[in-house]
């Protein structure tokens, strides 16, 4: 990519932009009023226009994201994307934080201009902080579904994988039911993705071994107990897995969100890193998205939520594996990279998401039993 | 041994001794005011911080103050959290205060000013500090399941160190890792204590017709007895007190109780735990206070011997 490309075109957009503010805005000051209105715009429309949204965005030049990996279903490539299509800096902050520090870093940072824009949030998390949120609804809101989003616009789902098993072909042999996992050869090979009393993938990884083994989305016991004979068999491997770990070959078999595991398998140093969603049922979990109430850069951060949810962003999910939201409308509109989805197969139309009420359930239930069960 | 304990080296030796310190009655009182920036650092970046994270442990979420998070000291796994913690620090404690004390005993038989024992000395200093991610990355790369060692075992003897399980990631896991700061710290601590222990000493019970035996079993244990009781609570409290190298390795359960505030702090799944991490925080301290406190009267006792 030659970076003048984008410069030009970013400079081209902005004079546009510029040109076309000061006409909508008739004779008020233009770009200036509206970024001064950015921070209670609940729509693109309140300024103005998608383009006096892009111009005041870019005024304000840069844009703070949280707890965003790169190799988090692609998010190194939407941040990328983002900065070529806008002059835009996305300043990357703690990408590997949890959802809570999410929220502790918006509250001890308010008011300072390195405070996170947005957030890309557990649902636990963002239901019990509604107040941290800016109200706003993208361009695309008809497109979601209404139970994938607040009434209000405080916070919107974005993206779901599916809970995986991925495995180093070369270590062990590929595991056809959650049980085959118990056997000798996966012998202390056996990881989750984090403290399923901390992590919400650790937790979904639990509650998908519940409802492959018997139990329920209201009674993840039997997850539980089925990690508990991992342990007790030697299998299970009590260490935190990360790409460096897969590539070193320390977590031959990893629980994780299908995206992380296919995405593992672009970073693995050389091995053999296949993903195997079970037969069964399959559960996902749609992280959300929402703009922080104290945004140092609303404008942007707005913009960011345009992009997100756009075709170009949506698609990008998809390419590592996740789910996007307006993947219906944008099968049936045609906008869908068919390619990326073929690749991902289907998703599966029995595919269970806790609710609010059975994660807390859930939740609780591991914060009592889980130590005991693998200790 | 009661005169041991109870009496105080003479006048005229202490005098001798101290000669080179001024005497009390002299001190100029303006020198304390050099102690003004130390003060104030403490205050600033020991105190307040503890008092402000000790007093979340008794506001709820929306700010009003609570004693309800209290009641999290009583949980089963807290408890258990206290109970790991306390063992891992006590064994460590014992284990590397006993291999500390054979180290100082070895290097006594060394010249004080000689290159070995200068080199013992400063690796001791900086072993002692040689913790947290870099301790625990150093353990993995040896000792994990792609450890260097691990893997020489399985290859060349076909020893599997993992075949019960992978109990690096968990506390037993901690063990090594600890002991390996645990054994310098004891060098550091209890080595003036040994050097304190006189040579005339065993020329005196010598002349009064005592065996070696005699010497060891009633000077030699005597003295040192309370620096070794002194450092092994003070190796506990650093063991207790540690937090990265656990952090760095244990990812699964929080057993012991600085993982338990972590996941006070940062889980997204349990939400409004909080201040529990306080109420944590003020456990660890009501421990570490106890112990100081015996650490400090024993240190008086040690001292007693060291002038």
């Amino acid at each position: 990519m030659t970076p003048t490309r984008p410069l030009a075109a970013a400079a081209a957009l902005t004079v546009l932009a510029l040109g076309l503010a000061g006409c909508t805005a008739a004779d008020a000051a233009g770009a200036d009023a509206a970024s001064g209105t950015a921070a209670t715009a609940t729509s693109a429309e309140d300024l103005g226009g998608m383009d006096a949204l892009i111009a005041a965005a870019e005024a304000e030049g840069e844009l703070n994201v949280i707890a965003l990996p790169d190799t988090w279903a692609n998010y190194g490539k939407i941040i990328d994307a983002f900065e070529a299509e806008y002059d835009i800096t996305v300043n990357s902050d703690s990408p590997d934080v949890s959802s809570a520090e999410e929220i502790t870093a918006a509250e001890n940072l308010a008011g300072q201009d390195t405070a996170p824009d947005v957030f890309d949030l557990g649902s636990a998390v963002t239901l019990a902080n509604l107040d941290q949120f800016a109200k706003y609804k993208v361009a695309t809101w008809d497109d979601i579904a209404d139970d994938h989003k607040d009434a209000d616009g405080a916070w919107v789902h974005d993206y779901t994988g599916l809970m995986s098993v991925g495995y180093d072909a070369d270590a062990v042999p590929e595991p056809g039911t959650l049980d085959d996992l118990l056997g000798s050869e996966y012998r202390g090979k056996v990881a989750i993705n984090g403290d399923p009393t901390q992590a919400g993938a650790a937790a979904a990884a639990v509650q998908w071994a519940a409802l492959q083994d018997g139990g329920s989305a209201d009674d993840v016991s039997a997850g539980v107990s089925w990690f508990g004979e991992l342990a007790d068999a030697g299998n299970f491997l009590p260490t935190d897995p990360t790409p460096a770990t897969i590539a070193s070959g320390e977590t031959p078999v990893v629980f994780d969100w299908s995206y992380n595991n296919l995405a593992a398998a672009a970073d693995a140093g050389g091995r053999d890193w296949r993903t195997a969603v079970l037969p069964g049922t399959a559960l996902g979990s749609y992280y959300n998205q929402a703009v922080n109430v104290d945004a140092p850069h609303p404008a942007a951060a707005r913009l960011w939520q345009e992009f997100i949810m756009s075709d170009e962003a949506q698609n990008l999910y998809l390419a590592a594996g996740a789910y996007p939201v307006r993947l219906a409308a944008m099968t049936e509109a045609g906008t869908v990279d068919q390619g990326a989805l073929d690749a991902v197969g289907e998703q599966p139309a029995d595919t269970v998401q806790l609710t609010t009420e059975q994660t807390e359930a859930a939740s609780a239930l591991l914060a009592g039993t889980w130590a005991q069960a693998i200790g | 041994m009661v005169a041991l304990v109870e009496g105080r080296p003479p006048a005229a030796d202490r005098d001798r001794l101290d000669g080179a310190r001024p005497p009390r009655a002299r001190r100029r009182p303006a020198a304390w005011w050099a102690l003004t920036p130390f003060a104030v650092y403490v205050l600033l970046f020991l105190a307040v911080p503890c008092v402000v994270a000790l007093g979340t442990g008794f506001v709820t979420g929306d700010g009003r103050p609570s004693l309800s998070a209290l009641a999290a000291l009583g949980e089963p796994l807290v408890l258990r959290a206290f109970g790991s913690s306390a063992l891992v620090s006590g064994i460590t404690a014992v284990v590397g205060a006993v291999v500390g004390a054979v180290v100082c005993w070895g290097l006594t038989a060394l010249r004080s000013d000689g290159l070995v024992r200068s080199l013992v000395d400063s690796a001791a200093s900086v072993l002692a500090q040689f913790g947290g991610v870099m301790l625990a990355f150093a353990f993995t790369a040896t000792i994990g399941i792609q450890g260097v060692v691990t893997q020489l075992l399985l290859t060349r003897l076909g020893v599997d160190v993992f075949a019960g399980g992978v109990w690096f990631y968990q506390v037993p896991g901690l063990l090594l890792p600890y002991v390996y700061f645990q054994v310098p710290l004891m060098v550091i601590t209890f080595m003036p204590a040994v050097t304190g222990l006189k040579p005339q000493w065993q020329e005196a019970v010598a002349t009064l017709g005592g065996t070696r035996r005699e010497h060891l079993l009633r000077v030699v244990v005597p003295v040192l007895a309370p620096a070794f009781v002194g450092s092994v609570l003070l190796l506990f409290a650093n063991a207790f007190s540690s937090y990265a190298t656990a952090a760095a390795l244990i990812s699964q359960g929080a057993q012991i109780v600085p993982l338990q505030i972590r996941a006070a702090l940062v889980s997204e799944t349990v939400l409004g735990r909080e201040n529990v991490a306080g109420v944590l925080a003020l456990g660890m301290v009501v421990v570490m206070v106890v112990l100081m406190t015996l650490y400090s009267l024993l240190q008086r006792r040690t001292e007693r011997w060291q002038r």
